[in-house]
């Protein structure tokens, strides 16, 4: 055994705490060596060991899993079956604290490890989304951010022949220090094609594949991804954001769908955060937990190095993008080298499967690491953290918006309209989406600005899916257990407005450090919250990702949890878009509408008012919006639908008019509050064109099964008409909606 | 009898799966052919599709005309074989020297994908027989080096030869040189285009089906046999 027994100093500036560090030398009954103190400071820094977020992440595991599911949480990613023996898989991830350092190599490589953990399950990749969180869009940090993050996932997922198809941007001054970056990846496979990450089989080899390995992103998920920012911090740790070149991760991809088609490999894991320390371990504690003789050794003189000079610890914490290990019966290894060849992907020997039960790993002949595997893996601490609610929340909830000046007359209603669809919350995002291909593969049915992104599966049958994302910090600063419900609730408007019936969620939990009790209770109220409405719509959540220690010194970020929700089509044909095509559809509105501004983009923007409570979720009648939009949509009912959120009706009707070149006259009942009609933020509601000849027939329907749907008007000519108050031309719309972007980050065009 | 059309698959190639569900839609086959290769397999054309060949770390196509596929298709080309270079592959048909002109970055420094109107202006290429001269056509472009410049003198020789095959309209996305979209040699069988028409093939999946009439003239038999 070589290494010097590591002091426990050293171990605080990996990010262990000194609990810890005794944990560690009682698993081992010795003290660790520097290669296997940095193993265990990165397997059980937060990020990989989900320590503070594990106790409250069970909630989910508690939710029926369907009969769809195939693999659940735990994973690299959730599988769904979607019929004709095809299986989806697909989860969302954070890369916000790289992000911050270094923007487009943050975002970039964001995109990347989600794609990898995709690529794992046995998948080919076939759709991103991408929800973007900035400081105020005016700040000048966000001229440094944002551009950055757009241009890296640009660059990266462009290059990699992937669509983007949806997300969000959303700007927050409580994003300012912590922007937000979560990626979302969705693949599909043959049902037969679902790979395992158990290194299985006593003398299978074990490859690494792709790119070599470097001193790039060391301590990415310790160092930066589970420690505070301090003011100004950011920049010294860039040289823990990892570096990503999209056309290794490629021909990785396409060698990898080569290697499961011919049933090349036993088991598969890509390199994530913790790079080979987390692949080597989770690969060698699943074969063990899969119940056979495990164990693994590997020599790292074998591991392709781009600096010969590269101590161990820093090999098996590098976190060098575009690599991936998988486990190789001998006779099948040249026929996988031969693949890779071709591919021109490098593929190294590196160790065998052995039965020792441990993980055994040798530099220079020597013995460096000899451990447990499930001590790494499995073993690592669990925190129960304390939690409080927050001291401010009871003023801040008190702070009722009702109480701020609203605009009455039609020209102030009018000019409020306009300031709102230009603030940089619900302008055009033009600017952003028109930087990713959202074409390449041939099966983008729907994408951005539309509520959900649809993708084609199968071209015979029109089988395919639908996937949105959101979430909204500002209703979940006020109150966490409804704002997570909310997130959850619009997500699965969005994917049923299109047609598409939800089947699973994946979630992105953004907040604050764990070891603020504040915090932490918004955690615990986010997921139970979710947890609850997700049991109550019949949704299993596939996997997810945990994001602690987004805050500058003792400020967090309002609490963000980001819900994706999956979709399914048996035949896209039937999709519903967002614009008003038809002159003379009438126009419905589904759901009711309250005054209800707590966390309104209303308050916000015209009055920088964030108080009160956020809108009431009511989920059976989610459930039931979602069932008549889709029943809409596949009786061939509707020539448009749009979900209704951030900016109310207002917003909807003005995206929708724009979208499909088509103005709309509005007529609210004579005793109705225009003000509220036009911008409360009430759940529960779309907005829906439908021709004459249908309209009874879903008036009808909407009837019979008790939702609210009243007609408000029709679509008509080239201004959005509200009648008694005021009209505004289509191109008057659009160059306030569209021009707020370019104004900020520069023309994208000649 | 089916026109056999190949599409060439670099390390990088993106849209070559696409180009070869447009050929189908279009009533043609197409064959697979790998870059490393020299064999064409006896196609009726060859389509180079869009994509960053090798990574184009050097310059887009840059590294992609040195491959042993490429200078068989240039042995071809220049023997009459049609030739559709989407994107990546009209920066490849540019490096080779199959098409005068260049690409470079967009005006702007982003990549750019949007809906792109085009006035189709040369419409007796092997690719392009199907369009009305004059047609005007929703496209999609989306690139981040597709600023055609070439010089005066050259540009001067193609407007007078009329071999501007397509034209921006409604906003230069790139700013290329005379709204220039694409090009084609003096005999009309090399054609290269920025634009992907295999994205404009059905309305489900792209802004219309502009694009499907550029899979089918080779089909038809008009320039080839």
């Amino acid at each position: 055994m070589t290494g010097v027994p590591t002091a426990v100093s050293t171990s605080q500036a990996l990010g262990l705490t000194d609990e810890e560090y005794t944990r560690i030398v009682s698993a081992l009954g010795r003290p660790p060596s520097d290669a296997e103190l940095a193993m265990y400071a990165v397997m059980w820094s937060e990020h990989c060991s989900y320590k503070s977020s594990k106790v409250h992440l069970r909630r989910f595991r508690d939710i029926p899993a369907g009969d769809r599911m195939l693999v659940g949480m735990g994973e690299n990613a959730g599988v769904v079956a979607v019929g004709e023996g095809l299986a989806v898989t697909f989860k969302i991830e954070s890369h916000n604290h790289p992000s911050f350092v270094e923007p487009y190599q943050g975002a970039a490589t964001g995109v990347g490890g989600i794609v990898r953990d995709i690529l794992t399950m046995g998948a080919r990749p076939v759709a991103v989304l991408d929800s973007l969180r900035f400081g105020d869009a005016d700040a000048p940090d966000t001229a440094r951010v944002l551009p950055g993050v757009v241009a890296g996932i640009g660059g990266y997922g462009n290059c990699l022949g992937l669509p983007t198809i949806g997300g969000e941007v959303v700007f927050d001054p409580s994003y300012l220090g912590n922007p937000l970056v979560n990626a979302l990846c969705v693949g599909v496979m043959p049902v037969g094609r679902i790979q395992t990450s158990a290194a299985a089989g006593v003398g299978n080899a074990v490859v690494l594949l792709g790119a070599k390995t470097g001193r790039d992103g060391i301590g990415g998920v310790s160092v930066l991804a589970s420690a505070t920012f301090d003011e100004g911090g950011g920049p010294a740790r860039r040289p823990s954001v990892q570096v990503g070149d999209p056309f290794t991760e490629k021909i990785l991809i396409e060698s990898c769908l080569e290697l499961f088609d011919r049933g090349l490999v036993v088991a598969i894991q890509d390199l994530g955060g913790a790079g080979l320390t987390c692949a080597l371990t989770e690969t060698t504690a699943a074969g063990l937990a899969a119940g056979g003789p495990g164990g693994m050794a590997v020599d790292l003189d074998l591991v392709p190095l781009r600096e010969a000079s590269m101590a161990p610890h820093e090999i098996l914490a590098s976190e060098s993008q575009e690599r991936m290990l998988a486990i190789v019966a001998p006779d099948s290894l040249a026929e996988v080298l031969t693949v890779t060849e071709r591919w021109g992907v490098l593929a190294t020997r590196i160790g065998s499967v052995t039965d020792s039960g441990r993980l055994v790993i040798r530099w220079h002949g020597e013995v460096v690491v000899d451990v447990p595997p499930g001590s790494l893996a499995d073993d690592g601490p669990v925190y129960n953290r304390p939690i409080r609610r927050p001291a401010d929340l009871d003023a801040l909830r008190a702070d009722d918006p009702a109480v701020l000046p609203r605009p009455i007359s039609g020209d102030d209603l009018r000019s409020t309209l306009l300031a709102m669809i230009a603030s940089s919350n619900l302008c055009s995002k033009t600017w952003v989406t028109d930087q990713y291909d959202r074409y390449v593969q041939a099966n983008t049915v729907l994408a951005q600005p539309e509520d959900a992104g649809v993708v084609r599966l199968s071209e015979e049958t029109g089988l395919g899916i639908a996937l949105a994302t959101d979430g909204n910090g500002r209703y979940a600063r006020l109150d966490p257990f409804t704002g997570a419900q909310l997130a959850l609730a619009e997500a699965c408007r969005n994917v049923a407005a299109t047609g598409a019936v939800p089947i699973a969620v994946t979630n992105c939990l953004n907040f604050g450090s764990p070891e603020d009790p504040e915090v932490m209770w918004q955690f615990a109220e986010a997921t139970r919250g979710l947890a609850e409405a997700c049991r109550h719509l019949g949704l299993p959540v596939t996997g997810g990702n945990v994001s602690f220690y987004n805050q500058t010194g003792s400020m967090p970020i309002n609490p963000t949890p980001v819900v994706g929700v999956l979709g399914l089509f048996d035949d896209v044909a039937r999709r519903v878009a967002i614009g008003f095509t038809d002159e003379g559809d009438s126009l419905l509105l589904l759901g009711e509408t309250h005054p209800e501004f707590g966390g309104s983009e209303w308050a916000w923007v015209s009055h920088r008012h964030l108080g009160g409570q956020p809108p009431a979720v009511d989920l059976a009648v989610e459930k039931l919006l979602a069932e008549i939009l889709v029943a809409g949509s596949r009786d061939g009912m509707l020539t448009a639908a749009h979900d209704l959120s951030d900016g109310g009706l207002a917003s909807a009707l003005v995206e929708s008019c724009l979208r499909g070149g088509r103005g709309a006259r509005i007529v609210f009942p004579r005793a109705a509050d225009v003000f509220t009609e036009l911008f409360s933020e009430s759940a529960g509601r779309a907005v829906v064109a439908v021709p004459r000849s249908e309209e009874l027939r879903f008036t009808d329907m909407c009837a019979a099964r008790g939702l609210p749907c009243r007609r408000i008007g029709v679509v008509d000519g080239d201004t959005l008409d509200v009648q008694d108050a005021f009209a505004i031309s289509l191109d008057d719309l659009q160059r306030a909606h569209s021009a707020t972007l370019p104004a900020l980050f520069g023309a994208a065009g000649p | 009898m089916t026109r056999r059309i190949g599409v060439v698959t670099f390390p990088g190639s993106l849209d070559d799966r696409d180009a070869a569900h447009a050929i189908q839609l279009g009533g043609g086959e197409a064959v697979a052919l790998w870059h490393g290769d020299t064999e064409l397999s006896g196609v009726d054309a060859v389509v180079l599709p869009g994509g960053f060949s090798y990574g184009d770390y050097l310059r887009a196509g840059a590294i992609a005309r040195f491959s042993p596929m490429v200078g068989a298709v240039v042995d071809a080309a220049r023997d009459g074989l049609p030739v559709l270079g989407i994107c990546n592959g009209f920066q490849v048909l540019c490096e080779a020297g199959l098409l005068p002109g260049a690409l470079s970055r967009n005006v702007g420094l982003h990549f750019v994908c949007r809906d792109q109107r085009l006035r189709m202006e040369n419409t007796s290429t092997a690719w392009t027989s199907e369009y009305t001269p004059g047609a005007d056509v929703i496209i999609p472009v989306k690139h981040g080096e597709g600023r055609y410049i070439v010089s005066p003198a050259t540009l001067a020789q193609l407007e007078y030869d009329g071999l501007v095959v397509a034209r921006y309209l409604g906003g230069n996305p790139n700013g290329s040189v005379a709204d220039i979209a694409g090009v084609c040699n003096a005999g009309g069988t090399v054609v290269g285009l920025m634009p992907h028409p295999e994205h404009a093939v059905e309305p489900l999946t792209g802004p219309g089906s502009d694009g499907l009439a550029m899979f089918r003239p080779v089909l038809s038999g008009v320039f080839t046999d």
